[in-house]
Formats: structure tokens, sequence, C-alpha cells
């Protein structure tokens, strides 16, 4: 079955070429039912194959299209194991939804066919990124839906903000790369090749334990995650890529993309086994990031942005799962997050686009009686979010918050960090829900909200009831998630919640820590005047504590005065200057040379006999003809 | 003294020399080109001498040809000297200097 | 001192006062002259090298039809017209000089290994019998391209000197504008 893999990797790939060139005949709304069925097609081919693994023990194959670059012995090979098919199932299954959202929300854009191209694209790049078998694909896959992030972030890039937000997301995103490709370049001095198999089966002896080379090469490769994943301090182009389409936003940044930094980690858990400072390091980044991201968050006004920073924060929960060694539990958040932030998305993009794409969440209030089908999904989303049982949320938070306590010494602190970080989640979410669904209506003028199209609310309700159950399949009593993905990080030993009673004394924290949240914004917008975040911490955490000023005046302002001095004064003067320089002289040489040229038959005369003179002295001093 | 073929070309080269020099100096199209038949005449020569001095034919008939072609290059010139005459009226080759530059 | 050394020598100082006054003289008819008695001379000197049918040939041939030709063209072009002395050119005379008396100078240095070759007997007379035999037999395909030359040479100076215009003393003949797509 894994041959026929690549027919998943090949559909969207298919759909994106044939949108790119034939859009524009095949025209709204045949456009989008092409990309969905093709993306829906993905699904269906990457859920039979993977019903290989369901029965648990299989450890997955790996096919070898072809020989891609012979002389570093690369090959385009898609490694088939359990890992591999959770993330295409996730990947193919969450984007397949929002292709059918894409339709209803996209309605009468100009460029509508170019949006399910650039969308099929991004698909058939996520898979490739997922299904590599070596470092060489993976990478591909990477830069491929960096590229595509760049794409549809800036897809109305009519909007300077949105071309603008385009260019940050791809120019931090090679801060991460350059960190990855060197890490990239030492794996391949080590190990001289870049495979999977052959690296993380002779790891173990190449690497030393602990030692430099590994150490260096894991914290590299977080560099990397960390400008794909959005972390400190590479995620300021998070917050800004809102300005894309929702549907992009829901994708892209909630449900895979950014996942892409935790399944690398993951996927060579192996490396980090061996180099515990770096996963510590992990486990520290994410934990900080979240909290930091959460604090941000409970003081935005646009209602994107409080679900960017909180896709933010999320991702940190997951890298602390990674960090400490709970690679399940961190990909078991991954795709609980997917189902639960996307839904988010997809049902924000519900009220901008009712809302006649006002995102301001001042101006919103009262939609629970218009829109009630987008509010129930999104209810249900917002209780899975802040990880209260049953929903899917708790589950995989808890997990990861249980093996980080259970890790001892300094991870207990960053335990102490994810609970309080659960508390303001809690907060910031049911703030967002209750400033839009509950209360006065405080629309603008000429906003009439009006539930959304059956194309745009099956995906919700879809969603919804993932969010709602999708978390069933890995509780402490029926680990299904856990064996399903063991044979693929048989070689790590995995982290996980602390036996006995502790785990239950730590779910019922997390959940207080939740509950207290929720109470305390239903304090502050339901019953009481709904307050008005002004002054100077507020400020402060709307401008996302002025970080985007810091990198613009340190780094961006530079940056551009040295691509000005590259472009006007050494490119135009010195490289120009050369080049025409030497045409000048050409030229003058030439203007030198003209007088020789009189025109005259008596001249040329002279210089021909001239010559035959010459001939004849030649022969003479040489006694033979030259 | 016996006249040797040396005496013959050495008067050859002389022929020459003058026929070159008449060739540079003089401007009249006409003249120039009667300089270049006295050159190829004490070619001519030059070769009916060689071919004295070694014995065979091979002189005679490479003169032969070089009349033959001669011929043909005078019909030639003197019918573009008589069209460039029809345009120009002149018969100096300095006024030709079209080329020049 | 025998007979070829004073014939040699008469004729060789004709020779040389032909070509002094080819491009002396001011009249290009005076020149066309000149060049006629070097012709003739060569001639001579050609019998005396036994090129019997050579001989001939020059005389019928260069002095005969070419220098003819020659005098044709200068009635043609205007004789009336007399050449400036003035030298336009700068420095022009003097390089010719040096050139010229250079050239005579190396020519006759270099001669002189070669040229004091004695003849060497008898060696095959020019008559047309034997020229004839080397000319269609070894040298057939040079002959038969000198044929193809003539022809192309012939074509070509009748196609130069077709005459459009009109003719000096007529009428210029003035024909109505007409637009039959710039067919001629």
């Amino acid at each position: 079955m894994v041959d026929y893999v690549w027919i998943a990797v090949a559909l969207p790939l298919l759909g994106a070429a044939l949108l790119m060139l034939f859009g524009k005949r095949i025209g709204e709304p045949a456009s989008g039912y092409v990309a969905t069925l093709l993306a829906a097609a993905s699904f269906v081919i990457v859920a039979i194959a993977a019903a290989d693994f369901f029965t648990g023990g299989n450890h997955g194959e790996q096919v070898s299209l072809f020989t891609w670059i012979p002389g570093l012995g690369i090959e385009a090979e898609f490694l088939w194991d359990p890992l591999a098919a959770l993330m295409t199932m996730v990947v193919a299954g969450v984007g397949s939804l929002i292709h059918m959202y894409s339709i209803g929300y996209m309605h009468g854009d100009e460029r509508y066919p170019r949006f399910f191209a650039y969308l099929n694209l991004f698909l058939a790049s996520m898979l490739i990124l997922v299904l590599g078998a070596n470092f060489a694909v993976l990478f591909v896959g990477w830069e491929l839906v960096g590229l595509c992030s760049y794409l549809l972030i800036s897809f109305w890039f009519e909007k300077p903000s949105a071309a603008a937000a385009g260019k940050k997301a791809f120019v931090v995103n090679r801060i991460g790369d350059f960190g990855f490709i060197i890490a990239l370049m030492l794996i391949f001095a080590t190990f001289g090749t870049l495979g999977f198999e052959s690296i993380f089966t002779r790891a173990g002896e190449l690497l030393e334990d602990g030692g430099v080379t590994v150490t260096v090469i894991t914290l590299l490769l977080l560099v990397g995650a960390a400008g794909k994943s959005a972390q400190l301090p590479l995620y300021v182009w998070l917050p800004d890529a809102m300005e894309g389409p929702t549907p992009v936003s829901a994708l892209i940044h909630a449900a895979t993309m950014v996942t892409a930094g935790v399944y690398m980690v993951a996927r060579t858990s192996v490396l980090f086994e061996l180099a515990p400072f770096s996963a510590g390091v992990v486990a520290t980044v994410g934990a900080v990031t979240a909290l930091y991201a959460a604090t941000i968050a409970i003081g935005q006004k646009d209602i994107k942005r409080v679900l960017a920073y909180s896709t933010i924060s999320q991702l940190g929960y997951m890298f602390l799962g990674v960090g400490v060694g709970a690679y399940t539990a961190g990909i078991f958040h991954l795709m609980t997050h997917a189902f639960f932030k996307a839904l988010l998305f997809l049902g924000a993009g519900s009220v901008i686009h009712a809302m006649s794409d006002e995102q301001d969440m001042d101006k919103m209030g009262g939609l629970r009686q218009v829109m009630p089908r987008t509010f129930a999904t999104m209810a249900i989303a917002w209780v899975a979010i802040s990880g209260i049982p049953p929903f899917a949320g708790f589950w995989s938070k808890d997990e990861i918050l249980a093996a980080t306590f259970n890790h001892g010494g300094f991870f207990v602190v960053l335990w102490v960090v994810g609970v309080i970080t659960a508390a303001l989640t809690a907060y910031y979410m049911s703030r967002l829900m209750f400033r839009t669904f509950w209360g006065e209506s405080r629309w603008a003028e000429g906003v009439h909200p009006h539930e959304s199209p059956g194309s745009m609310t099956i995906p919700l309700i879809a969603l919804g009831v993932l969010s709602a159950v999708g978390g069933l399949i890995n509780t402490p009593w029926r680990l299904s998630l856990e064996h399903f993905l063991e044979p693929a990080f048989e070689a790590v030993e995995l982290a996980h919640a602390p036996e006995g009673s502790t785990p239950w004394i730590l779910a019922i924290i997390s959940i207080a820590a939740a509950m207290v949240g929720i109470w305390y914004a239903y304090r502050r917008f339901l019953v009481g005047e709904a307050p008005e975040e002004k002054g100077g911490v507020w400020d402060a955490l709307l401008n996302g504590y002025y970080v985007d000023d810091l990198y613009g005046r340190t780094i961006v302002l530079p940056g551009k005065a040295a691509a000005n001095q590259m472009a006007f004064t050494a490119d135009a003067k010195g490289i120009d200057g050369a080049v025409n320089g030497i045409g000048a002289l050409v030229g003058r040489i030439a203007m030198m040379a003209k007088p020789i040229q009189t025109g005259l038959v008596r001249n040329y005369g002279v210089g021909i006999l001239g010559g035959a003179a010459v001939l004849v002295l030649v022969i003479l001093a040489r006694g033979v003809w030259l | 003294m016996t006249v040797t073929a040396g005496w013959y070309m050495a008067l050859a080269a002389a022929l020459f020399v003058i026929g070159g020099g008449g060739l540079l100096l003089r401007r009249n199209a006409l003249v120039m080109f009667m300089c270049i038949e006295l050159m190829l005449n004490a070619v001519n020569l030059t070769f009916v001498a060689a071919g004295k001095a070694v014995g065979n034919l091979d002189g005679q008939l490479a003169t032969l040809f070089v009349v033959v072609v001669a011929a043909a290059e005078v019909t030639v010139g003197l019918a573009i000297i008589i069209t460039v005459f029809r345009k120009r009226a002149t018969a100096s080759v300095d006024e030709l200097s079209g080329l020049k530059g | 001192m025998n007979a070829e050394f004073f014939v040699f020598v008469i004729f060789g100082v004709a020779a040389l006062v032909g070509a002094v006054a080819l491009v002396m003289a001011r009249n290009t008819v005076y020149s066309a002259m000149g060049l006629l008695l070097t012709m003739l001379s060569i001639a001579v000197f050609y019998v005396l090298l036994d090129a019997h049918f050579l001989a001939v040939v020059q005389v019928i041939i260069y002095a005969g039809a070419v220098m003819t030709l020659f005098l044709f063209v200068i009635m043609l072009i205007g004789v009336d017209r007399s050449d400036d002395w003035e030298e336009q050119i700068p420095f022009q005379r003097p390089i010719v000089a040096i050139l010229g008396g250079g050239l005579i100078l190396l020519l006759l240095l270099a001669g002189q290994g070669a040229w004091t070759l004695r003849d060497s007997g008898v060696g095959q007379v020019g008559t047309i019998e034997e020229i004839s035999e080397a000319l269609f037999g070894t040298w057939m395909i040079p002959f038969q391209a000198t044929v193809l030359l003539l022809t192309v040479a012939a074509v070509g100076s009748v196609a130069l000197a077709r005459y459009e215009g009109v003719l000096r003393g007529e009428q210029p003949v003035i024909e109505p504008v007409v637009d039959d797509g710039g067919e001629q």
C-alpha cells in the first residue's frame, strides 16, 4: 500500500498545476470543487494506507521514488510509518475540510481559482514534508510550505500590509532555515548521508551522549523549528500573517505548517535523546513562549490576532511536550490543536464574513442568536482549548503537563508555567467568546450579520465533532494513539505521566486553573461593565511588548541601509561602472584607431607595398618562408 | 658577359618597383590601372626567366594564365571605372573616399 | 659580348624608359604609349628567353587588345582633364621614395643568390607544339577554369556598363507617374 502513497502527493500537485494553468477558464466555483475533491481523495488514500498501522506493531516501510542527487547519495524517498501516517491524515483531513470551507468563504474573489491552486500546492508541499524519508526531501517540503505561506499570506497583495506581512513571514522563516541548513551540513558531515534510517540507527555510535556535536546539531535544528513554528524569538511573523484570508490562517498557521517544527523535532527524537541539554532548551523555549504569547493574547482587540497568539502559545505546549520526551503527547496535542484551532479560525472567519469583514471585537457582540451554528461549534472549540474534559484539548494538554511534572527538578518550574498559561488561555478565549457572541450588539452602521452558508458550516460541524471526541483516542485508560505511534518512537524512551494518584491531582489542578480563567472572564465581561483595557500595560500587550518595533530598529533598519548601500553604491556605481567603463574604454580605443581608415586607396596601397617589403625582409632574414 | 636569367629578373624587379611607385603616386584611376598592368608584366617576365633557368615550360604556362587573368581583370576594371566616372564625373581616386572612418 | 647582350641592353633601356614615361607623363595618352613600349620590349625579351609563343601572345593580347581597350576608355573619360601635380596626401612622396628604394634594394639583395644561375643549356623551347602539349595535357583543368573566368568577366562587364539614364545631349523623357506597385 505504501507504493501508492505518492499518489496522495501527486493529486494536489496536479490540482495546483491544473488550476494555475486553466483556473480562469474553469472559474468559480468549479475550481473550488476540483481542489476540494483532490484534497479529499488525498485523505482517502492516506487513510486507507494507514490501515496497516491500526493493528499496531507495523514498523513502516520506505519507498524510493527516484534517484535525486547521486553525488550526495540522496534519493527522493518517502517513509511511511505511524508518525507519517498520523501527520498525513491530520494534514489531508483538516486540509480537505478547509478547502470545502473556502468554496464559500472566497466567493466573489477575483482570483478565486488561484487561491485554490495555492491551497492545493500547500497541501502537496506539507505532505512531502511529513512523508520525507530523509532530510533533503523534508527540507524541500519545508521550503515549499514556506513559499506557499508567502503566496497565501500576501494573497490580497494590493494591500501593502498584506504584501509586507508575506515578506516578513518569508524572511523570518529564512532566518530559521539558516540554522536548519547548518544543522543539515553538520549531520551530513557526521553521518555522510541525510537518510533518516541510516542516521537514526547509527546515531548512538557516531555521536557521544551529551557531546558537543549532537548538542550543536540539535540546537540548530531547534532554530529552524522555531522559525517555522513561531517560537521565541522568531514568532513575529505569525500575528502579521493574519493579513491572509482566514482559511489560510486556519490551515497554515494553525493546523499544519506551523506544526512542521514540532514534527521535525519528533522525527529527530533520536538525536534529541542524545542531547539532554538541547531537549531541555526546547522545553524551556516552548514553555516560555506559551506564557509569553498568552499574556499578549489577553490584550488583543482583533479576533484573529487573539487566535494567532493563541496558536503561538499552544505551539509552545507542543514544544514543551517533545522537549521533555513526551513525543506522543506532543503529537497528540498537535492533532487536537489542529481540530480546535482550525475550528476557531474558521468560526472566526464565519463571523468576519457575516460582519462584512469587521475584525475588531469591540464592534461585535450579541451574535449568539444570529449565528447559532457558528456559535455552537466555536463554543465546543472554546471549551476544548481551555482544557475542560471530556473535550479534546484536556487530554492532550494534561498529558504534556503530567509528563513535564514527572521529569522532575527544573521541569517542575516549567509545569507551573504551563498551568499558569492554561489559566490565561481559558481567560482570553472566554474573553473572545463573551465579547463576540454575548452582550449588547455593538455593530457598526449597515452591518447585518447572518449565518454562513452550508459549505462553510459543514466543516465547522465536522471539526466540532472532532474537537469534542477527538481526545478520546488517547485517554489514560486507553492509550490508543500512543500504541499507534509506538513503532515510530521505538528508539527513544517516551516520557510518561507519573504513576499512582499524582496524575489525577495534576489534572484537577489544571482543570481548576482553567475554571478560574473562565470565571474571571465571566465576571469581567459578562456580569459587569466591559472594561476599557487602555493604558500603559494594556498598550504594551496590544503592541506585543513592542518587540516588532525593537526588531525594526535593531535589525531591519541596518539591513535596509546595507541593502541600499549594495544596490545603489556597490552595484550601480561599482559593478555597472566597471562594465560600462570597459565599454567606454573600447569605444575610446576605437576612436583613436579610426583615423587609420582614410578611405583613400593610395594610403592603403602604401600599406600593402610596405607589407610586401616586410615579407621580403622576413624571407631574407630567415632564409625560409616563415 | 652572358645574359643570364638573373639579369632579366633584376630588370623585372626594377619595372615592378617603378610600377608600384607609380601606383602610389598618380591620382588618375586609368594611370593607376596601367601601373598595375606594368607590375603584372614585370612578374610575367620573372616567371619566364625563372622557367628558362629551370629548363622546362612551367614558367611560360604560368605566364599564359596570368595573361588571361589580367585580360579579364582589365575588362571588368575598366567597366567599373566607366561606371564610376558616369556617377561622379571624376577619374581621381582621391575623391572616392566614401569608406572613410 | 654577343648579340643577346646588345638586344638586352637596348630593349631593357626601352622598357625602363617606357615605364618611367608611364609614371611621369602628364598626358594620359603619353602614359599609354609608354606602357605600350614596355610591353613590346617585354615581348622581345620573351623571344630571347625561348618563349616564342608567349611573345606572340603578348603582342596580340596585351599590346593589341588590352592597350586598345585602355585607349578607348581614355578617350571616353576625357583626356583634356589635366591632372594636378600637387600631392594632396601628406608625406606620400617621401614614403613612396623610401618604400620604392627599399624594395628594390631588398629585391636585388635577395636575388643575388638566385640570379647568378647560369642558363641550363637548351631546355625546352616554348614552341606552339610544346606549349599546347603541356596546356591541353597536364594543365587542362586550370585552362578550363580560365575559360570560365573569361566568360564571367565578359558578362560582368556588360552588366556593369549598361547605360541607364540620359545620354549627354538628349532631353530627359518625363514619364507619367504610374502606381504599379513598385514594379519596374
